[in-house]
């Protein structure tokens, strides 16, 4: 099996700061990478490089196209890179307003990364707009409303719908739980749970919450000061945590 | 001649715990057992002697510390210890089942979908999967009230009956039991009872664990003792 991403020896630096230290990994068609650790260990400085949009100082990214080309994502010129971006993946940020445009009505959030590849025909647009908002539980009358009017959870959905209405191939996410209440983060991880597993996306999802890792993730990097201290199975990691850090990390949750 | 479905050998389990001035247990060591299709192989020992360890060091979700477990997945034998994530769920997904004493309850997710998914998961059409996830569950004596609601709030036996439920919708070809009677009235430990016969007439490899001498001399073939394996300290 061809890997989708093939990353090696990955390393970005803050200054004096390593906050990528060669990292290294294969994500497979379908897979849910989850990659956790508390604030500061560099697992979203990873997430960015990842997804093209903060060049490593060393290290190689493959990713292989569609049509089955592998491209090294940083040997791709600026405007290629953003094309592919558009074209194949999907980034949700932890806070909507920073994956939506605020100014721009629910329909046009989504629609518009339709219009963005090439579609041009209104009335499909709309109604593929529509279509997806009821997928993510968001009423279709709200669909002329801003997103300013909508509740948090509400918007991250729309931010969820907004990626994944091109159909892409591998969705990146920044805590995408991060900022809802319990009850409202349940309902984002079932919907992107079902999601991931119809549309047979392949994710790398950044989170500090292993419960949400636990429900969403096929397998785990722990990471810890820019380093990888532990990976594999999600349920192998967090019943059977080996490093003194993932072990720490495990002992640490909550139970209720 | 049979199949030989699981080939366990030179096993070892030790656990190193950092938190606590990195002290090591060790559970089993130099542990080998196959597993033959129709068999129901019951393990024994006290509590505390590494059962359930090795149940999940099948399953994958512990990693032993040296030996090899070798399971025979679509037509040929795969290597478990150190597999690549991929692997172990494609192993999951289609040959290796795993009842488990607890239900992982998934928010949100209703009784019969919870029970239906590993048959949709496997490609069967959604509406077929509900069916024969009701039919499964009323065979349980689970009351049709339940079926549309998440187990969360459930009692602990109506969440190992869905546990089950999930277990045996579809056939494994190894399938791992932790407990599955523990909490169980008579009449429906007497289903759990037949459900794993029907297994083993099948062609399942089963290994179980037991509380109930009752369900282990009903469904076991032979009885294989953890104990034996324990370092001798």
């Amino acid at each position: 099996m061809t890997p989708l991403l093939s990353v090696d020896a990955v390393t970005f630096r803050y200054g004096k700061t390593l906050a990528c230290d060669r990292i290294g990994f294969d994500l497979h068609p379908g897979e849910v990478l989850g990659i956790v650790g508390e604030s500061g260990s560099g697992k979203t400085t990873l997430l960015n490089c990842l997804a093209g949009r903060l060049q490593p100082d060393s290290g190689t990214i493959r990713y292989t196209r569609a049509n089955g080309e592998a491209v090294d994502i940083y040997r791709l010129g600026e405007a290629e890179r953003r094309f592919l971006a558009r074209t194949e993946w999907g980034f949700v940020h932890q806070t909507p307003r920073d994956g939506l445009r605020m100014g721009v009505t629910a329909g046009g959030n989504v629609g518009e990364p339709l219009m963005a590849v090439g579609n041009r025909h209104y009335e499909n647009i709309r109604h593929e707009a529509a279509s997806w908002l009821t997928k993510v539980e968001i009423d279709a009358d709200r669909i002329d409303d801003r997103p300013t009017t909508f509740s948090g959870g509400m918007q991250q959905r729309l931010q969820i719908a907004r990626n994944l209405v091109t159909g892409p191939r591998l969705v990146f996410m920044d805590e995408p739980t991060g900022g809802l209440d319990v009850s409202v983060q349940a309902r984002l991880l079932d919907l992107v749970r079902g999601l991931v597993r119809d549309l047979n996306l392949s994710a790398i999802l950044v989170t500090h919450d292993l419960a949400v890792a636990r429900l969403l993730a096929d397998r785990l990097m722990v990471m810890r000061r820019g380093r990888v201290v532990e990976h594999g199975l999600t349920d192998q990691v967090l019943d059977d945590p080996h490093d003194a850090y993932t072990q720490l990390l495990v002992s640490s949750v909550l139970q209720t | 001649m049979t199949t030989r479905m699981l080939t366990i050998s030179g096993l070892a389990k030790q656990f190193v715990l950092h938190l606590q001035a990195s002290q090591r247990i060790d559970v089993f060591q130099n542990l080998d057992l196959t597993v033959d299709a129709g068999e129901c192989v019951v393990l024994g020992g006290q509590s505390g002697s590494g059962k359930s360890t090795l149940m999940r060091a099948i399953y994958g979700n512990y990693k032993p510390t040296e030996g090899s477990i070798r399971i025979h997945h679509k037509g040929d034998p795969v290597e478990l210890v150190g597999a690549e994530p991929h692997v172990i769920l494609d192993v999951r997904r289609t040959t290796l089942g795993y009842v488990s004493q607890f239900l992982r309850v998934i928010p949100r997710v209703t009784t019969l979908d919870i029970v239906a998914e590993p048959l949709i998961a496997l490609g069967t059409p959604e509406d077929e999967a509900r069916e024969r996830a009701r039919i499964l569950l009323a065979r349980l004596n689970l009351p049709e009230a339940l079926w549309s609601l998440p187990p969360a709030t459930f009692s602990g036996g109506e969440q190992q009956r869905v546990n089950i439920a999930r277990g045996f919708i579809r056939h494994y070809p190894v399938l791992l039991l932790d407990e599955p009677t523990a909490s169980l009235d008579k009449a429906n430990r007497e289903v759990v009872i037949a459900l794993i016969n029907e297994a083993k007439a099948r062609g399942s490899a089963l290994v179980g664990i037991f509380h109930d001498q009752e369900v282990r001399d009903a469904v076991g073939t032979r009885t294989f003792d953890v104990t034996q394996y324990k370092e001798a300290a």
